[in-house]
């Protein structure tokens, strides 16, 4: 396998784009990335593009055709790539198979989603499309709702709390503040969590991510060109992805992300590294919940202590592990088939040095964790400088 | 609504919607709910045969839903569940008959056949399992 380089990263502000649609969205974080590559469209040889439902939310398909068309650079391929909202690491994880495979020199992945063209109560139905329509929907299961099954049986078997929940919110949203292309670039506190309306108890609105429009967008070289274009490329050492059961209660163990556990061992098998080497880490916190879960799957405390490890401040920037320095889904957005792109834009600037007053000390080695639905897909990649 | 759903969608649940009519694999023993037609762990050893549940089981987790999915307003505040099937498979179903702070991890409950959701005013009524506390 070829050797895989970030060369170039671009995304569009995170948040709600009245003024905007979904090709420009997409073409903003295109051209931003382009440019920081230094290359130009005619070096570009395919675009993998991740969306989870650009049908429901305006209602237009065809999109792997329609992003080539946005951002003028016909005839090359283009492809969609969906997995619910782990869609934009699926298209990430394409491309760098097809630069790894040694089939292109140059490919783009990006990801995008458009989200507020529709009433919030239809765009909760199309994010319900993620989960089983015919034994979770059907019974009245919303997206909020999966994750509170999953954090009462988390307070019951490990007793973790609601204020520990809350600290995740509240850490991101200060990660947040420090970036001015977050949706929700200021702090929020614990009792503001904690009295914030209730959605699926034990969950609140503060423990929830948000609507999003935005894009993502990252250029991926071989290291045989890579070098042409950059003094600085940050290399994508480990991929890994693996799926579950669509519904969560088909899963012996609702507390853990199998998939999760499965597509980091493999990633961290391929890049020869082990949980404690990551120092900065995008992972998917959807819910405050699934943060703590993510952080117990990903091996870098063990399963029941993410809680207590948050409550402590071991994810805080600059701590042990820096988690989530974007703001995560929580407070930089969540246009769910951006998402896992936009995690992978973060890790790349925080592996350069570019973070300004969110960056991470002595950053050699990132992770980024996108989950689809519940968990039934799951992709991890790691990169180094 | 969700997904306005067809007639024969609804239709071709009707024997595990109502009956809680799912599988077993003869071959391991165990329970598939919703049926499965081979056996993950069996694989082409397994022997699948109907196997209707009966209905008990225990509440596994649960949430009290605020802001409901559309077409379930009428329900909220509901409280939505796993429940795991005394035979092995867990569902996901509403908790009816109790009130929020009577709900606990490990409650004996018991399906019931209920109204669950209509397309509308004039559309199809859907009916289907939704469980609640074993009186004692």
């Amino acid at each position: 396998m070829n050797r895989v380089a970030v060369i170039g990263v671009g995304m569009s502000k995170f948040g709600e784009h009245w003024d905007m649609g979904f090709r420009e969205i997409m073409a903003e974080a295109a051209t931003k990335a382009v440019n920081d590559a230094g290359i130009t469209g005619k070096d570009i040889e395919a675009i993998y593009g991740g969306t989870m439902s650009a049908g429901r939310f305006v209602g237009q398909e065809h999109v792997g055709a329609l992003i080539a068309d946005a951002v003028g650079l016909n005839p090359i391929p283009s492809t969609r790539v969906e997995g619910a909202c782990a869609s934009g690491g699926l298209a990430l994880r394409e491309a760098y198979l097809a630069v790894a495979g040694g089939h292109y020199d140059i490919v783009v992945a990006g990801g995008v989603e458009k989200m507020t063209d529709v009433f919030s109560e239809q765009a909760a139905i199309t994010l319900g499309g993620a989960a089983d329509q015919e034994w979770e929907v059907f019974q009245g299961a919303t997206f909020p709702t999966l994750y509170a099954l999953i954090a009462r049986r988390h307070m019951e078997e490990y007793g973790t709390t609601e204020e520990q929940m809350a600290r995740v919110a509240v850490k991101n949203h200060a990660n947040a503040s420090k970036n001015p292309l977050a949706q929700f670039p200021f702090e929020i506190t614990i009792d503001k969590v904690l009295s914030s309306n209730k959605i699926a108890e034990p969950l609140k609105l503060l423990d929830c991510s948000p609507i999003t429009d935005g894009a993502a967008a990252v250029i991926l070289a071989s290291e045989k060109v890579a070098r042409k274009f950059t003094d600085t490329p940050v290399w994508i050492i480990g991929s890994g992805q693996a799926s579950d059961t669509l519904a969560l209660h088909d899963r012996k163990d609702i507390c853990t992300l199998n998939a999760t556990v499965v597509a980091r061992k493999k990633a961290m098998k391929q890049a020869n590294v082990k949980p404690s080497d990551i120092n900065v880490a995008e992972v998917h916190d959807c819910f405050t919940i699934a943060e703590i879960c993510a952080v117990e799957d990903l091996g870098f405390v063990k399963k029941g202590e993410g809680g207590k490890a948050e409550e402590e401040g071991m994810f805080d920037l600059n701590s042990d592990i820096s988690v989530n320095t974007s703001g995560g889904l929580k407070a930089c957005g969540h246009p769910v088939g951006a998402t896992g792109v936009k995690q992978a834009v973060e890790i790349t600037m925080q592996l350069r040095g570019e973070c300004g007053p969110r960056q991470v000390d002595k950053a050699e080695i990132g992770l980024t964790h996108n989950v689809g639905g519940s968990g039934a897909t799951a992709v991890v990649h790691i990169f180094s400088r | 609504m969700p997904h306005r759903k067809s007639l024969s969608m609804i239709w071709r649940r009707i024997p595990e919607r109502y009956r809680l009519e799912g599988t077993r694999c003869a071959t391991c023993g165990r329970y598939f709910f919703p049926p499965r037609s081979f056996c993950p762990d069996c694989r082409r050893k397994g022997r699948i045969e109907k196997a209707t549940l009966s209905g008990k089981g225990k509440v596994y987790t649960y949430t009290v839903v605020h802001v409901p999915l559309e077409g379930f307003e009428r329900y909220a505040p509901y409280i939505l569940a796993i429940v795991e099937l005394d035979e092995g498979p867990k569902i996901t179903a509403q908790i009816v008959d109790a009130e929020p702070n009577e709900i606990a991890i490990g409650m004996p409950v018991e399906m019931h056949f209920r109204r669950v959701s209509e397309d509308g005013e004039t559309g199809i009524i859907h009916y289907g399992f939704k469980f609640a506390p074993i009186k004692a």
